[in-house]
């Protein structure tokens, strides 16, 4: 899959960032506003799947060399294991924990374990979506 | 609205489920995507839709739509775009090896073995 | 406590088999082996004296909690199988280590279904439970099973297996559903407590279903006609199995549920009929039948099933002592106490020429008696054992055959003198087929010994030079035979230790302690009606054996067709070939078609719920109100919907669904599920990249020529689905009859779960396990895709494939 367009690589190489910058802050604000692991994960995706339409595989592998089933693995075990903190706390399975915190810069700021589970979903998404795209899309 | 959307659903049901019947195994994709379509839709709207602000919590909001059906209905896209995938690369494979993309022909490929 | 996890002793050391076979192969298995029964028998044989005291219980907790628990429960019934599972296991067990050979031989298999059957037959005559009781009931059939198949490289074995399997089975659900009626008119599953309330039980509309249900279980193990045809094949089991099996334990199964639950149900008219009629049937039929036999063993299995029909018949007759006054001192107590004694005689006897059937087999290589003959001065001993237990079976003087088949035709003849249930019109008729039942066995007895062991020799054919048995293979079959002769001279102390306690738990009603059974048995008491019907017996008998090769013959004219394993041939043949078309009918294997009958079925059983619940009741209040927008979305989805019908390449297909997706965006948009919205919106884009990836290598969007009827029949489904839903639609709108339980989260989304977005926060904190599982399949479905694309077959792989 391989495309000479120059005016789509320029662009890609500013919308890129954009894209997966502002998928990062869809997916911290998820708690309190629209957005989420789901959503911030598919927009990272998306952004990825835009460089791999740009250039071709191999080029975004080097670039970027992330083995997309480690990080299905890392997320799902993420996800699991904040799942069962609480168990070792006493507590039912998936209870979360949250308290306020004041932060330098951030001023004052929640800090939720369900944001440790959302980041798990977040990288199984943009994990198993990598795959699938990458998979269809570097066999011959 | 929901009137006019239990119509709307109906009729995405009933193309889907005609292309889900149909022999060619891209239409059966295509159809199981409408499905999940219509499928979501239809939890959208047995949840009523006179919601009038998004289910995010504001100052000075009381009427928000129901967030449950929404909940569901997101678990519901991500994992029928699994399935899509599954489906899609499925099909692809059988497509490389079998060279026929008719749900009949398949069977009888395999049938002969 | 010891007590009932004894039971289970087999069970457990017959996980160490495996072990021991393989890490002490020198050793043959069956020497461990028989520790176990040997182990048993001592320690039942330590309650025999004070079996008097009264029953033993033990009970051990299993889930304490849920009241599940399994009760061993030792009563003279009880104790007396007990030694004969344990006393006859331990013969059979040092038997078979001569039989079968260490080295040819799967041992560890053999003794592990062995040891199985043996827990699975204590647990049968100790449990007091019901349910316990039916789940040892079924594990003998299963090691029965196991155990006829042993030989499982054999047609014939599996056949067996496999009918002996049916038909047991069969007759043990049919228990299981007696039980459940039991149990619930009597309000526990205890036998002794079911016992203690009889006669509530007696007054349950379903009293007589009971008895048939439960009858049928009891027939079935213990073979009675008609159900007796899975024995003769059962034969096919190495004879050890059969010794002990099918001859001496398990088919006496039957006879113990009938001894167990005869206090409970002999105030039925219906029980005794049925129990003496089947058991005089199939006492008649066996004997019968058994001349007809050329298998040695096909003799001893009909004979076996003639006898199991006469302690049938007479355990029916003992439950006629419920129905007279004061029967303790009539004719009428006497049918209990000669149904235990012949049970123990014939577990002797039986199992004697069961293994002498099998040396004969051992050393000949055949058990045809059309091949054998004239064994008697090459195996002196095997000889003089089978004539002792074939004797002692046609009931001559001096084994205890001839005292217990006296006592039958006491008891057969105190039919005659029964009054109530119409006995008056029929019974004269039971004491002249028990008869003439004897007469046949009678003959049978001589055929089997006779023409084995004497006859004209025709030794040099047989496919084995035959010699006399090692000693070791001998030993069991002495002993049997010895306790034959034995029991003969002292019937009144095994009557005093054995019997007696056991008549105690089948009539509980009729004595206080087991002394009280006042029955003195001895060989003569002048010239009874028995003793002349003995004689008479002998002296038919005789000159029926002698004209023997005239009359055989006549067996022939019952034509294959009629018999009842033709019967079970075809049944087992309509079940299998004819249910196989059925389901052929509508399992054509192509997806499609099933889609086909659920999408009709889900669409008739909607639409009928909703017309009987009166869902068709539409209120078009309380809507949303429609804007141009939505109108405009509508028509946006509703004409992409149709572009993706119409496509006639790939290309528009795939952007016509992408339209719809968008649309369906455009929707979450406007009902507000911002969450939704993006969510969908960056899911689109991403499917349309993926389709258009994935079409680029596949093949035009065909329609592959679909004719008229086809397209007419799946629309017809898909209008149908389509008016489904949208009914269902309207109709969940139209009747809200439960406020949502979303607001629960409303209020405490903040408090409880410190977020803002309920959505998100239902998804990774209420809701989280839905969003766990969602990830995991997520996972797996591209684990399944990497799969589907990495790996496959190089051509060279996928060629020798093809070949093969």
């Amino acid at each position: 899959m391989k495309m000479n367009n120059v005016i789509l690589k320029t662009t890609v190489q500013v919308s890129f960032f954009i894209i997966f910058l502002f998928s990062i802050h869809i997916f911290l604000a998820g708690h309190f506003a629209p957005g989420g692991g789901f959503v911030g994960g598919l927009l990272t995706a998306s952004a990825l799947v835009l460089l791999l339409l740009t250039y071709d595989i191999k080029t975004v592998q080097k670039l970027l060399p992330i083995n997309y089933m480690m990080m299905t693995a890392v997320g799902l075990a993420l996800a699991l294991g904040t799942a069962s903190i609480s168990v070792f706390f006493g507590d039912a399975f998936f209870k979360h924990y949250f308290s306020h915190f004041e932060i330098p810069l951030l001023g004052n700021t929640e800090l939720h374990t369900a944001m440790l589970f959302d980041s798990g979903v977040y990288l199984v998404v943009v994990g198993v979506t990598m795959i699938i795209i990458q998979s269809i899309g570097g066999d011959e | 609205m929901e009137v006019v959307m239990a119509f709307v659903i109906g009729f995405l049901f009933m193309a889907a489920v005609y292309l889900i019947l149909s022999k060619s195994i891209l239409r059966i994709i295509i159809g199981t995507s409408l499905l999940s379509h219509g499928a979501h839709l239809l939890i959208l709207t047995m949840g009523g839709l006179d919601g009038e602000a998004p289910p995010v919590l504001a100052d000075g909001v009381t009427n928000m739509a129901d967030p449950l059906p929404q909940a569901l209905i997101l678990t519901a896209i991500v994992i029928s775009f699994g399935v899509t995938a599954f489906f899609l690369v499925l099909a692809y494979r059988a497509y490389q090896e079998l060279g026929t993309d008719n749900m009949d022909e398949i069977r009888g490929k395999l049938s002969d073995d | 406590m010891t007590q009932v996890l004894l039971i289970f002793l087999p069970i457990l050391f017959a996980l160490l088999l495996p072990m021991l076979h393989k890490k002490i192969s020198r050793v043959h298995t069956g020497w461990f082996v028989l520790l176990v029964p040997f182990a048993l028998v001592l320690y039942y044989a330590s309650f025999v004296p004070k079996i008097g005291d009264g029953p033993f219980t033990s009970t051990f907790y299993w889930v304490k909690s849920l009241d599940l628990s399994i009760t061993s429960h030792l009563d003279g019934l009880s104790l007396l199988f007990s030694l004969l599972i344990t006393g006859i296991g331990t013969l059979v067990v040092l038997y078979s280590i001569f039989y079968l050979d260490k080295k040819k031989e799967q041992l560890h298999n053999f003794y592990f279904y062995l040891l199985m059957f043996m827990t699975a037959m204590l647990g049968v005559v100790q449990s007091d439970h019901l349910i316990s009781l039916y789940l040892f009931w079924e594990l003998t059939s299963i090691s029965s099973f196991l155990l006829i198949a042993y030989w499982y490289k054999r047609d014939k074995s599996r056949f067996g297996a496999l009918k002996s399997m049916m038909i047991t089975v069969f007759g043990g659900l049919m228990m299981l559903g007696g039980f459940l009626l039991l149990a619930n008119a009597g309000g526990t599953y205890s036998i002794r407590e079911l016992i203690a309330n009889s006669s509530t039980i007696a007054e349950s509309p379903y009293f007589v279903w009971m008895i048939v249900l439960i009858l049928l279980g009891a027939f079935t193990k213990s073979a009675q006609f008609p159900f007796y045809i899975w024995l003769p094949d059962a034969m096919e089991a190495p004879t050890p199995v059969s010794a002990y099996l099918h001859s001496a334990t398990m088919v006496k199964a039957g006879i113990y549920l009938v001894a167990r639950l005869t206090p409970l149900f002999a105030i039925s008219e219906y029980w005794i009929w049925f129990v003496v009629a089947s058991g005089i049937i199939t006492l008649f039929w066996g004997s019968f039948f058994a001349v007809k036999q050329t298998d040695l063993k096909g003799i001893l299995a009909f004979s076996t099933v003639s006898q199991l029909g006469m302690i049938m018949a007479m355990l029916g007759a003992a439950g006629i002592a419920l129905h007279v006054d004061s029967p303790q001192q009539t004719i009428f107590a006497f049918a209990a106490y000669a149904a235990i004694f012949h049970l123990i005689n014939h577990a002797t006897f039986k199992g004697s020429l069961f293994m002498i059937a099998g040396i004969v087999d051992h050393e000949t290589g055949t058990r045809d008696i059309r091949k054998l003959g004239g064994l008697m001065s090459l195996m002196p001993i095997s000889f003089t054992i089978a004539a002792i237990g074939s004797l002692s079976m046609a009931g001559l003087p001096p084994f205890n055959g001839f005292l217990s088949k006296e006592l039958f035709l006491t008891s057969m003849l105190s039919l005659k003198e029964f009054e109530l249930f119409n006995f008056s019109t029929w019974g004269p008729i039971i004491p002249w087929v028990a008869w003439i039942a004897s007469i046949f066995t009678f003959v049978y007895c001589l055929y089997f010994a006779y023409y084995t062991f004497m006859g004209k020799g025709k030794v040099d054919k047989l496919p084995k030079k035959p010699h006399e048995a090692p000693i070791g293979m001998l030993i069991s079959p002495i002993i049997l035979a010895t306790l034959v002769v034995v029991i003969f001279f002292i019937p009144n102390v095994i009557g005093k230790y054995f019997i007696k306690p056991a008549v105690l738990a089948i009539q509980p009603q009729l004595y206080n302690a087991s002394s009280d059974v006042a029955i003195h048995v001895q060989a003569f008491h002048g010239f009874t009606p028995e003793l002349k019907m003995t004689i008479g017996v002998v002296l038919i008998g005789f000159i029926l054996f002698l004209t023997l090769k005239k009359w055989q013959p006549l067996y022939q004219l019952q034509p294959d067709k009629l018999s009842l394993n033709n019967l079970y041939d075809r049944m087992m043949r309509l079940a299998d070939v004819d249910s196989k078309k059925i389901s052929e009918l509508y399992m054509t294997g192509a997806i499609r078609h099933y889609l086909m009958y659920m999408f009709s079925f889900i669409v008739v059983i909607v639409i009928a719920t909703l017309f009987w619940k009166d869902g068709f009741n539409f209120s078009f209040e309380n809507t949303a109100k429609i804007g141009l927008f939505e109108i405009i979305v509508v028509f946006v989805l509703v004409a992409s919907t149709v572009t993706v019908f119409a496509a006639r390449t790939r290309l528009t297909a795939i952007i016509a669904l992408g339209a719809v997706g968008y649309s369906v965006a455009l929707f979450f948009v406007i009902f507000n599920a911002p969450d939704l919205a993006l969510t969908q919106l960056v899911i689109e884009t991403v499917s349309v990249a993926l389709f258009l990836l994935a079409f680029y290598h596949l093949p035009k969007l065909s329609r592959h020529e679909e004719a008229m009827p086809f397209k007419m029949r799946n629309f017809l489904i898909a209008l149908g689905v389509g008016i489904m839903v949208t009914l269902l639609a309207l109709s969940a709108q139209s009747q809200k009859l439960i406020p949502s339980i979303s607001q629960y989260y409303k209020d405490t989304v903040y408090t409880e779960a410190g977020g803002g977005n309920i959505v998100n926060v239902i998804l990774v904190d209420y809701r989280g396990f839905d969003t766990l599982f969602e990830i995991t399949v997520l996972s797996i479905a591209g684990m399944a895709i990497l799969g589907m694309i990495k790996l496959r077959l190089s051509k060279k792989e996928k060629k020798s494939n093809e070949n093969e």
